[in-house]
């Protein structure tokens, strides 16, 4: 016997979901930040935070291998207060827990959402990974890879999902540039050429508002979300 | 009844959140009580045996058709520490949420409304199985496999152990997960004459124990 689901149903076990909560109110954009392991991503989130905490109402979730170190230091910088960052442990599997298996997630920014209603944005950023590992379209609505210049500026012609899919490839650090010998304009067309008309944003996060790009590129996905919300 | 769907709730792929929780086996690698393969299957059979079966038992029961609040209730009383008795409502959420995906039922849809904190995972797992037309045998022996192969799994991340000894302490765990999934079976039959309390209740001490401490590291890489 088959049953459908009730229309009520609160999970989201689907990327058709609409941005719609089952009491009717909008639900929060789902933003995911991947990339390897000392990128930049918790230095993103951190950014992003500072400069979209005062227009928007925002949340993090975080899935670091050893689990508190990026929510602390999410905390010991006081980018957000603490009932705002929940951090996920992922079984020494960074990877499964965006991906194959997005359950502990999918509770995290639902819980989020529940005790810090209404909310606007809540970035989610995975436990630092290879660069195959991308987000789960069940879970997040857009997502943003993070690279670095300092890892080799040959990553962007290795390609692999998260560098060729992502809805925005940031290369940070190239105010390191200089000094690791990477060639940002090679880096810039083989980004290109794997990617296709999809964005990428090179950022030093050491330099003032070095997040702006990224931030601006979050608000436009925000302000289309609400608009879609609308309707 | 389709024996494919036990593969695939028994599968330790099915999304339900299992593969962040050792079972135990992160604190008991840190105490030094796991530190190779052969420590490793002392353990999975200790918990085979106790743990396992009094939650396989519930999981039959729950296929049953018994009364999953009543269930519930025995679960809690089964489960004496509160670190792992949040553990087994947090992953009953998240069962609860990929059993409604994969086989909606009515059921489930009534347990999620009276337990909206989750349920105690065995008994999801339970509905799961019976939505999916399984027997009680059945999810006990999805439950029983679980118990063993998740901490086995666990160990092999955090010992670097190989895999393939794991998949062979598995195999030699066989005789033993059919003797507990029959036997929690059979409890679950007396259920309707007898109540819950015909349901196995054997428990292991010492699980409680690194239950309740790992939930307190500040730094672990499993949720469990
Ligand atoms: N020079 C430089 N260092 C950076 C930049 N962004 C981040 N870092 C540093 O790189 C290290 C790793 O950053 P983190 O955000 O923790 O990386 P994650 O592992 O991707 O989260 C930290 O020490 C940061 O301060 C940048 O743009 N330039
Ligand atoms: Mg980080």
């Amino acid at each position: 016997m088959h049953l459908d689901p009730p229309a009520t149903m609160p999970q989201r076990h689907t990327h058709s979901a609409g941005p719609l909560r089952a009491d009717g109110s909008r639900r929060a954009l789902r933003v995911g930040l991947g990339g390897p392991v000392g990128s930049g991503k918790t230095a993103s989130v951190a950014a992003l935070c500072r400069t979209l905490r005062d227009r928007w109402s925002i949340a993090v979730v975080t899935n670091d291998i050893y689990t508190r170190e990026d929510a602390e230091y999410l905390l010991r910088e006081a980018v957000l207060p603490p009932e705002r960052i929940t951090a996920v442990e992922t079984g020494a599997c960074p990877h499964t827990a965006i991906r194959d298996d997005i359950s502990a997630n999918l509770e995290a920014v639902e819980h989020l959402e529940e005790t810090l209603h209404p909310l606007d944005l809540v970035l989610i950023e995975s436990g630092g990974d290879n660069l195959t590992a991308t987000f789960s379209k069940g879970l997040v609505d857009v997502q943003i890879f993070v690279i670095d210049v300092s890892s080799g500026d040959d990553i962007p012609r290795k390609g692999g999902p998260g560098i060729t899919t992502a809805d925005l490839l940031v290369v940070n650090k190239t105010d390191l540039a200089p000094h690791v010998g990477a060639d940002l304009a090679a880096m810039a067309v083989d980004a290109e050429r794997q990617r296709g008309d999809l964005p990428v944003v090179f950022t030093s996060l050491t330099s003032d508002d070095g997040i702006r790009e990224v931030a601006d590129w979050v608000t436009a996905h925000l302000s289309e979300w609400r608009v879609k919300a609308a309707v | 009844m389709s024996r494919a769907a036990l593969l695939l709730l028994a599968d330790g792929r099915f999304p339900a959140g299992g593969h962040a929780h050792s079972g135990g086996v992160e604190a008991a690698v840190a105490h030094g009580a796991v530190h190779d393969t052969e420590s490793l299957e002392a353990f999975c059979l200790g918990r085979l045996h106790t743990t396992g079966l009094t939650m396989a038992g519930l999981a039959a029961a729950a296929a049953a058709g018994h009364d999953p609040l009543l269930l519930d209730d025995a679960a809690d009383a089964r489960t004496p520490v509160p670190a792992l008795r949040a553990v087994a409502r947090r992953l009953g959420r998240q069962m609860m949420r990929a059993a409604r995906a994969t086989f909606p039922s009515e059921d489930l849809e009534l347990l999620a409304a009276e337990r909206p904190r989750g349920a105690h995972q065995p008994l999801v797992l339970g509905l799961a199985a019976r939505a999916a037309g399984l027997t009680a045998l059945d999810a006990a022996y999805a439950t029983a496999y679980e118990n063993v192969s998740g901490p086995a799994t666990a160990a092999v991340r955090l010992l670097s152990l190989d895999p393939l000894d794991a998949s062979g302490l598995l195999a030699r765990l066989s005789p033993d997960m059919d003797a507990v999934a029959t036997a929690a079976a059979r409890a679950a039959d007396r259920v309707t004459t007898e109540g819950v309390d015909a349901l196995p209740s054997a428990s292991s001490p010492l699980l409680d124990i690194i239950g309740e401490q790992h939930a307190a590291w500040t730094v672990r890489l499993f949720a469990s």
